[in-house]
């Protein structure tokens, strides 16, 4: 198991440094230059082009660039933005919202989700069966930013209920819109992979066999059947943290959330490598993080799936 | 050029009307001053692109802020008519070369320090000491000793080498005479100086800014306006306050204004609706189809116009586009009027004129070119020879110009028989590099909004060779010589006159053609019982009463 985690560790260190470099790369081959917009329909004075340009090293190649980059990041010096910030900071303050946000949306997929696939499960092609299957398709059908709209116009400007936007405390009360809209897709994907997953165990050899040993119901389905259930559905939620979060910026566009989605879009529109890069970097962390913790939760959950 | 503010007289009293009726409504008409005296307000805002510094500040977002932040020597009244004093007590000229300025006693910086004339004269100095970078520094071109202080590269910022150091650390044409006076000695005669003082680059700076890094201050400005600086959390929020020591016209009858930093338009205007939010500059394009906006606001919603214009510029250093006839013909062949009706919902209008009508020294009008006759245009294009291959007519696609640039590209198409079409630039970052680079293949689309009210900025950047938004190389040395004499005549009535004579041989080269004047539809909350709009349609926070 120790072998394991180190091996699997090890090989962050490669996918880190090959991600963040092509990451780097790409926003660097974006076309344009970063100055010619800057002051509206009048060109920059050349004197700001050339104090900008030395201030960022943006005359060296792309290799000297990135290397500058790393090896301050190794320092923990995520750089500064063309308008002066610390890269740092944004990361700071954006990243706890982002992942609040993402959070929230998880747990109401969870909930719906696993909720709506055990239930239709284990009473196939009843009425609730059908009924989940058309809400969840109406879901998949929607794209986010309707369902964020419609719910925002709604909640917070037709009924009053909830205020349309988030307010910059970040409440959770607040993130349970949005997080809903975030989530709303993976809902659907939750419910009907717990619903497969639940009905094919249903009929094996182990949950008869406990049946025919006469234990309650409540035991067999909450233990035999549901932890053995849950593989496909944990490898979803678990990949699903990171994509919610790098996928976040139409939620918090709508909900006027400030997270990363922002930044990272504001970045790439004006060649920000640093920055782009930075946010990414914690988000491929994330991923990593999220892919081992599956694994090692597979071994939880299946007592035949062991690791050297 | 920082994007704009302005509402004429008329517009203004439009909004008047609005507000005393949506006053009616609760009872009573001018607001409540015991409500508007604690009273807070959250208008919307865009995060500021670079740390407050005023001569570094060249977008709305963080302009709209410094403006607030800071008083200058003039002000811009709100209905759009000349200037006037602010901090000055007095601008005095003899001969629009050498100006005695003297300023106000006893108004104060937000950290308690005072206003003196040094404030002004070490503020300009930096700002024109082109090491420092700042990208206002051409502002200060018109004082004696500019050349001294500012550099330029000898071959572009791209090329191998770099701009010598400059020779002089301070501007000749500054001297400090005592606390409150200081005099300026411009490179040549020009008029329309004391105009400019009120722009944002002309802001003094308290003492504390010289003794830390710009970007550290532009973090926490130091102003001397109505509000002063709380706090600033990116992405988030703006939190100003009410300037209690401040002495000027122009107090707040409000307390607060926090500036909620949106990223997303519909966001703040769904905020708008639901009350959420006291003010909202500019409501979204998505929301002018139809007329929605109408119906959602009703009463607290306003109309205005600003003083820009949109404009399609020639490439005039492309042979194809250096007959002013082709260039005529073009221009006679759009029918802006429809452009105006069916795109814009009559939100903007179609333009008539050069400079843009509500510009103090602006004829209204005075366009030729800007008629739409097909019949015409036709035979003018015959005249030069037509036009041999695609003309197309370029936009940035990531704002709202696909519209009207496709029907712009339509209509002459259809009324010229030209193989015209539009096509977008993705971004406007690669849009103005290729303008820059001067690599444009056609017509593009251009926006100009005034830095400062008076008709010589509708012309000295845009029609003199060598103007700092001349791009198409426009260059008519007749234009050049009479522009420079009436930026140099003695009285501003003098120069507002002679502009005219320099537009009317702009009206006959056609370097660029006017399409429409930007409108503004703006809204705010219940809350607010009176509000007015500045000269370039930014709220005047100092005239809000809850």
């Amino acid at each position: 198991m120790g072998r394991y985690l180190l091996r699997r560790l090890l090989q962050l260190v490669p996918v880190f440094i090959g991600s963040t470099f092509l990451i780097y790369w790409l926003v660097w081959s974006v076309p344009g230059d970063p100055f010619a917009g800057k002051c509206g329909e009048r060109r920059c004075p050349d004197q700001y082009v050339a104090y900008m340009t030395e201030k960022y090293h943006l005359d060296q190649n792309v290799f000297v660039q990135y290397g500058n980059y790393m090896k301050n990041l190794l320092q923990g010096d995520f750089g500064q933005t063309f308008s002066q910030r610390d890269i740092g900071d944004i990361i700071a303050t954006a990243y706890p919202n982002t992942l609040k946000l993402a959070l929230v949306a998880l747990a109401i997929e969870a909930v719906i989700g696993l909720g709506a696939g055990i239930l239709t499960g284990l009473r196939r092609n009843g009425f609730l069966d059908n009924l989940v299957l058309v809400s969840t398709l109406f879901l998949l059908a929607l794209p986010v930013f309707v369902v964020g709209f419609v719910l925002q116009w709604l909640l917070g400007v037709q009924w009053g209920i909830v205020k349309p936007t988030v307010s910059s405390e970040m409440r959770f009360s607040e993130l349970i819109v949005p997080g809903f809209v975030l989530g709303s897709a993976s809902v659907a994907y939750i419910a009907r992979v717990a619903r497969t997953s639940i009905a094919e165990n249903r009929r094996a050899d182990y949950v008869r066999t406990a049946i025919a040993k006469g234990l309650p119901m409540r035991r067999v389905v909450g233990v035999h059947l549901l932890r053995n259930s849950l593989i496909p559905v944990v490898t979803l939620l678990g990949t699903d943290l990171g994509a919610l979060m790098g996928g976040a910026i139409v939620t918090e566009g709508i909900f006027g959330i400030n997270g990363i989605g922002r930044e990272v879009y504001r970045a790439i529109v004006t060649k920000e490598s640093a920055t782009v890069v930075g946010i990414v970097v914690v988000l491929v962390v994330v991923y990593l993080l999220m892919n081992l913790l599956v694994d090692l939760l597979y071994a939880a959950l299946d007592p035949r799936i062991r690791y050297e | 050029m920082r994007v704009s503010k302005r509402a004429t007289s008329a517009i203004a009293l439009s909004a008047a009307a609005a507000l005393v009726a949506s006053g009616c409504s609760s009872g009573d008409g001018d607001g409540d001053a015991a409500a508007s005296k604690d009273g807070a307000i959250v208008i919307h805002g865009v995060q500021p692109e670079n740390p407050l510094v005023p001569s570094n500040t060249t977008e709305t977002g963080g302009g709209k802020v410094i403006d607030w932040l800071f008083t200058g020597l003039v002000e811009y009244p709100n209905d759009g008519g000349a200037p006037r004093n602010a901090l000055a007590e007095s601008i005095d000229t003899k001969d629009s070369k050498v100006f005695t300025i003297k300023i106000k006693k006893g108004t104060k910086f937000h950290d308690g320090t005072e206003v003196k004339a040094k404030n002004f004269v070490d503020a300009w100095n930096w700002a024109a000491y082109s090491p420092n970078g700042a990208q206002n520094g051409s502002f200060f071109s018109d004082i004696a000793g500019f050349d001294k202080t500012y550099t330029e590269d000898p071959d572009g910022p791209d090329g191998p080498q770099k701009a010598p150091a400059p020779s002089a650390k301070e501007l000749s044409g500054l001297k400090v005479i005592d606390e409150q006076t200081f005099e300026v000695t411009l490179a040549a005669p020009t008029a329309v100086f004391p105009t400019k003082l009120g722009y944002s680059a002309f802001m003094p700076l308290p003492d504390a800014f010289f003794t830390m890094k710009p970007e550290e201050f532009g973090k926490k400005p130091i102003g001397n306006g109505p509000v002063k600086f709380v706090s600033w959390q990116d992405n988030v929020l703006i939190k100003l306050t009410r300037f209690d020591d401040y002495s000027l016209r122009d107090k707040m009858k409000i307390k607060d204004v926090d500036v909620k930093l949106y990223q997303d338009e519909t966001a703040a205007y769904a905020d708008l609706l639901a009350n959420n939010l006291d003010f909202m500059e500019v409501v979204p394009t998505s929301a002018l189809a139809g007329d929605k906006w109408k119906t959602d606001l009703g009463d607290r919603g306003l109309n205005t116009v600003t003083p820009s214009t949109a404009l399609i510029a020639f490439p005039i250093y492309d042979k194809r586009f250096q007959n002013p006839k082709l260039r005529r013909a073009v221009s006679l062949s759009i029918n802006r009027q429809e452009i105006s009706d069916k795109i814009f919902f009559g939100t903007r209008k179609p333009a008539d004129s050069w400079a843009n009508p509500l510009t103090p020294g602006a004829k209204p009008g005075n366009c030729t070119a800007c008629k739409f006759d097909p019949t015409t245009a036709k035979q003018l294009l015959t005249e030069a020879g037509g036009f041999t291959g695609e003309m197309v007519f370029y936009y940035n696609s990531d704002s709202s110009h696909k519209d009207w640039m496709d029907a712009v590209a339509q209509q002459v198409k259809t009324n010229l028989g030209i193989e015209a079409r539009a096509e977008g630039i993705p971004t406007f970052a690669v849009f103005r590099q290729n303008i820059n680079a001067h690599k444009m293949t056609g017509p593009y689309r251009a926006a100009w909004q005034q830095d400062y009210p008076d008709v010589e900025n509708w012309v000295n950047p845009l029609y003199v060779k060598g103007g700092s938004s001349n791009d198409g190389l426009y260059s008519n040395p007749e234009v050049d010589t009479l522009a420079k004499q009436a930026s140099a005549a003695p009285s501003l009535e003098a120069s507002h006159e002679a502009f005219s004579k320099v537009l009317e041989k702009v009206d006959q080269d056609v370097p660029s053609i006017p399409i429409y004047f930007y409108g503004q539809q703006s809204g705010h909350s219940e809350k607010i019982k009176k509000l007015e709009l500045n000269n370039v349609g930014e709220l005047d926070i100092t005239s809000v009463e809850l």
